[in-house]
């Protein structure tokens, strides 16, 4: 009588960037897409953003970037999923990043960073197949 | 270590994940449940209802704030509509969360409608089950944005708040069945903006025909309903609000009207489950049948009647029940 597993994606603005239009399209473009999306708003926390998405038990974090600050936020991220033991939630994201530092961040551990000119249907396909976590060692009691 | 161990020890995670189970009704859970049953539990359920855009989301910030500060293990559970077309939903509650660094244990968690039309999800109630098995002193219930019939908050909490904007209406919109019904606490909310004093004054006087009337059942309890504005954003008469409902929540107690609530919640949700597993079994035997597309064909045919055959089924199932 299960219901149907749910993608539960987090979508957050980290750092002093005020330039949500962007993250609202991917909001509305997942929940279309079936998805059940927590949008969590403005200048976020590596800190708050990790433990929203405890909280929320999402399989993933997206998280848009346009302030340049690329390079530090998305590695704060990564260190406080391993921090707190979830570095099973998948991170990804977008923004204004350039080739080599899409590469160096995909190395470091972030699933997809998506540049500008990316089209929907290719992030919604990826958050589909690659937006999930392992837990197939979990027993409940 | 289990899931459930780790819960018991106060791991955050493992309470996130054991929501989930439970929300998505993952095998073991009915097992979960029954264990988590038995566990003692003492939080107090409020509920706080109200139309779209009302300010809810702040003002359960605000409350929570102020419980945290005075020491309670607060959770919150925020309910946003999912979409009938896609199954999807946006869940926006947590824009207005901000973290409270003081005070006790906080959690937040954002919970889609998944179909449900009464303004909570399906697995709200045991989602609050889970919260108060892990300790918290306190579980405020926020709404999707409602409008006059969306009740289901009264059956799954101790203590109702209903929360209006001064555009909320004239005073026969406070004389409306529904939503007005089901207060123990009505608030005013935006109470900078204009027309404020007037809703509050439209909404007391209701209450205080109510009483005078009382022809409905809620009559005598209409004299303690309070109606309180507040500007959520500026924290205005939060104080007085939690003031008010931790008060009100302590006479209930006293008065056995919190063991009666319950037990009636309870009684209603046994009848539920018991409802659903009959008709589910009843709908299945007949279906298994084939019968109900012969009947459709008979009905269109002009040979027969909707009610009459429905009737004729359900008998069917029935004396195929008894015992020889």
């Amino acid at each position: 009588m299960a219901t149907e597993k749910k993608i539960r994606v987090l979508l957050a603005k980290p750092g002093l960037d005020g330039h949500d239009r962007g993250i609202k399209v991917i909001a509305a473009a997942l929940r279309d897409a079936g998805m059940e999306v927590i949008y969590t708003g403005l200048r976020q926390t590596p800190e708050t953003i990790v433990n929203a998405a405890i909280e929320e038990d999402v399989d993933g974090i997206g998280v848009s970037i346009l302030s340049g600050a690329h390079m530090t936020l998305f590695p704060a991220i990564l260190d406080q999923l391993k921090k707190n033991g979830v570095s099973d939630i998948v991170l990804f994201g977008g923004g204004i990043v350039p080739n080599e530092d899409k590469l160096a961040l995909e190395k470091a551990g972030v699933k997809r960073v998506f540049t500008p000119g990316a089209p929907i249907a290719d992030i919604i396909d990826f958050v589909r197949t690659s937006v999930k976590r392992n837990r197939s060692d979990e027993k409940l009691m | 270590m289990t899931t459930l161990e780790r819960f018991e020890q106060g791991d955050i995670r493992a309470l996130s994940r054991i929501i989930s189970y439970v929300e998505n009704e993952e095998e073991g859970y009915l097992d979960l449940l029954s264990r988590l049953y038995r566990k003692p539990r003492h939080a107090v359920r409020i509920g706080l209802t109200g139309p779209p855009g009302a300010g809810k989301s702040t003002l359960v910030d605000g409350i929570s704030r102020m419980l945290l500060q005075s020491g309670n293990d607060v959770s919150v559970v925020a309910v946003d509509p999912t979409s009938p077309f896609t199954g999807g939903a946006l869940l926006g509650d947590r824009v207005r969360f901000k973290e409270e660094t003081t005070g006790g244990k906080h959690y937040f968690r954002s919970m889609a409608s998944r179909g449900s039309s009464g303004g909570l999800s399906r697995a709200t109630d045991n989602a609050s089950l889970v919260l108060d098995a892990f300790g918290f002193d306190y579980t405020l219930i926020e709404t999707v944005g409602v409008g006059q019939v969306e009740l289901d908050i009264v059956n799954n909490c101790d203590l109702v708040v209903v929360i209006l904007v001064p555009e909320s209406g004239d005073a026969v919109q406070t004389l409306k069945a529904g939503l007005t019904e089901i207060a123990d606490v009505f608030v005013v909310n935006k109470s900078d903006r204009p027309g404020a004093d007037r809703v509050v004054a439209d909404l007391e006087s209701m209450l205080a025909l109510r009483n005078q009337l009382k022809t409905h059942p809620n009559a005598q309890k209409s004299q303690s309903i309070p109606v309180l504005d507040t500007d959520a954003v500026r924290g205005k008469n939060l104080d007085s609000l939690v003031e008010k409902f931790t008060n009100m929540i302590q006479d209930k107690k006293n008065s056995g009207e919190f063991d009666t609530r319950r037990r009636e919640q309870m009684k209603r949700k046994v009848s539920e489950i018991l409802q659903q597993r009959l008709f589910a079994e009843t709908l299945q035997k007949i279906a298994s049948k084939g019968e109900i597309d012969n009947v459709v064909e008979r009905i269109l045919a002009g040979e027969a009647d909707p009610y009459s055959s429905a009737e004729k089924l359900f008998e069917t199932v029935n004396l195929a029940q008894r015992p020889c």
